[in-house]
């Protein structure tokens, strides 16, 4: 079910439509209207709170053109901006490392034992069934300083005696890449699923190595679902700010953007900051979705 | 080259790959035969470690707050609304995740139809509408929906949630039924106009039931994405609390053990779900599938 959301955009179309006329304006007119009106107009009104001045009631504002606004926030918040970006890009090449091989003896090697197959990704998609708020907080128990790691850590000799891993920038990364494990790896295994083995014959009957006939033939045929997968990880790890909350695995260092646009508006109520921040924060995802689908040749996804 | 000259050939280089070939083909693969599964089997406990963790300690003897292990029991179990506002906060998700998956599959639903089969201008900056709000995080979202609300002059409580949860939901259901729809034989349908079906009847006689997988199987992913969000419910919750809200606010203080009951028993409920639908899926192919 979840497995053909993911990967679905990536499908060809295979009958194309025939027909056309005033029902499809009908068909399309109350979902389109919907999105139009609960999230274009909700991106227009973040951008008009973005350039908004206060005013002399705290949490009031006045319509303006605050540009300075956006200088604020990326003086104020740099940090967390690039601390954010960073976290994203390396929790995503972590669950990547282990989506893929993941992906890859499912989807190639259990073929032959299709009931043990459809075991295994129930396996996969188990963790959308269990509130992802309890996962986190499960690993923040299992990585706390009395936590069966930590003590078998501080044992080896690895960690020092005052060391700990919640609150730190590695938990962080360690919970964005939990999370979304799964997200990484259905759209891959629906695509290495659906690979026709007789191309690996053939790579190997032309006497390509094991790793040659990996790197050209079988890489470049799974890439719709690694950079699909790739998206559904990154652009949600960008924004997250649950793993990073400090009630979860973050500390006071490990700070990321959405913690910094969750605390402006539902606490400060600077509502200018957190929308001036949202708009940075979707702009710079955008340009580097759209530069990272154009370089890997796969636009038809969008 | 005769043919028998030929024959002979090609069962001597079988006979060769039998004996020799493999092995030595083989040889190198003995590492990454054992290394895959291996690794796999640990990339699948690393994923079900929390789960496991989640259920043990719904059956946790705690007292308030559920962090160290105190002894088994049921207790929780039998108590599970005792806790305030636990099991409010479960309604109130059940009420918005079926009020939201309903709203979202039947609009797009309509779009994916359309999308699948008309020509029409626009087609693209529809696409672009639709693919749009997944590749949007959801805080972006989440605020933007706030910020309207708030200018708007709107209270937020159910109804902001539900708007926003069937934003979302939207789009993953139209990505949904379009798969399902596109991978139709078009056959189907011209069999049935041709047996003087009315473009009605086609359309609910053969389209609409062969399209219901489809439907069904986002309309579970709609109510699994709404069960579980958190971000964009948080900015547009006010005082209502969803499961996840109750869970994040109760994090300071500590989960209580019932918070676990209810993650558990949803959990169990839609794994025998899938394990259900997907033996149901086997057995019917099975049976469509041609004898011999």
């Amino acid at each position: 079910m979840a497995i053909t959301a993911f990967t679905g955009a990536a499908a060809p179309t295979t009958n194309q439509p025939t027909r056309h006329g005033r029902i499809a304006f009908l068909l399309l007119l109350p979902g389109i209207a919907y999105l139009v009106l609960f999230f274009i107009v909700p991106l227009v009104s973040l951008v008009i709170t973005s350039l908004e001045a206060p005013s002399t009631v705290y949490g009031a504002y006045v319509y303006g053109f605050e540009w300075q606004n956006y200088a604020d926030v990326i003086g104020q918040y740099g940090e967390q901006i690039g601390r954010s970006f960073l976290y994203a890009v390396l929790a995503t090449v972590f669950a990547l490392l282990i989506s893929y091989p993941l992906a890859y003896f499912i989807g190639v090697r259990m073929r032959s034992k299709p009931v043990l197959q459809s075991f295994l990704v129930i396996l996969v998609i188990a963790p959308f069934f269990i509130s992802f708020l309890l996962r986190t907080l499960a690993w923040k128990q299992i990585l706390s300083d009395e936590g069966p790691v930590v003590s078998a850590l501080k044992a080896l000799s690895i960690l020092g005696p005052q060391a700990h891993l919640t609150g730190t920038p590695f938990s962080v990364v360690f919970g964005l890449t939990y999370n979304f494990i799964p997200f990484m790896c259905l759209p891959i295994y629906t695509t290495l699923e659906r690979l026709d083995l007789r191309y690996l014959e053939a790579g190997s009957d032309l006497y390509a190595s094991p790793a040659a006939v990996f790197r050209r033939v079988t890489l470049p045929l799974s890439l719709p679902g690694v950079v699909s997968g790739t998206l559904l990880t990154f652009i949600p790890a960008a924004g997250d700010y649950v793993n990073a909350s400090q009630e979860f695995l973050g500390g006071t260092s490990s700070t990321m953007i959405g913690n910094v646009i969750q605390s402006n508006f539902l606490v400060q109520l600077n509502y200018p900051a957190a929308a001036a921040l949202s708009i940075l924060l979707m702009a710079i995802i955008l340009v580097i979705v759209g530069v990272y689908v154009k370089r890997s040749g796969t636009e038809d996804l969008l | 080259m005769t043919l028998q000259e030929g024959a002979v050939l090609s069962r001597e280089v079988a006979r060769e790959e039998q004996s020799g070939a493999p092995k030595a083909r083989r040889s190198p693969f003995t590492l990454g035969r054992w290394l895959l599964p291996t690794y796999s089997v640990l990339a699948l406990v690393f994923l079900l470690v929390p789960i496991v963790y989640t259920i043990v300690f719904s059956f946790n003897s705690s007292v308030k707050s559920n962090i160290a292990w105190r002894g088994f029991t049921f207790r929780n179990w039998f108590t599970v609304c005792d806790q305030p506002g636990v099991c409010q906060a479960f309604g109130n998700s059940i009420l918005i995740g079926v009020t939201a998956t309903v709203l979202a599959t039947v609009l797009g639903t309509l779009i994916a139809l359309a999308l699948t089969r008309y020509r029409f201008r626009g087609r693209a900056a529809v696409n672009l509408l639709i693919f749009l709000p997944m590749a949007t995080p959801e805080v972006v979202m989440g605020a933007g929906l706030a910020a309207q609300f708030l200018s708007a002059g709107i209270d937020k409580g159910i109804g902001t949630i539900i708007i926003a949860h069937t934003m979302f939901c939207l789009s993953f259901v139209v990505v949904t039924v379009k798969a399902r729809a596109s991978s139709l034989d078009p056959a189907l349908e011209a069999a049935g106009a041709d047996l003087y079906g009315s473009p009605t009847v086609v359309f609910w006689r053969v389209t609409f039931p062969l399209l219901l997988p489809g439907i069904l199987a986002a309309a579970l992913l709609s109510f699994s994405l709404s069960f579980d969000d958190f971000i964009i419910t948080y900015f547009n919750a006010g005082a209502v609390n969803t499961f996840p809200t109750y869970i994040y606010t109760a994090a300071t203080r500590g989960i209580p053990a019932s918070a676990n009951v209810i993650a558990t028993a949803v959990f169990v409920l839609a794994i025998v779900a899938v394990v259900t639908s997907s033996v149901i899926g086997r057995m019917r192919a099975r049976r469509l599938r041609p004898p011999g």
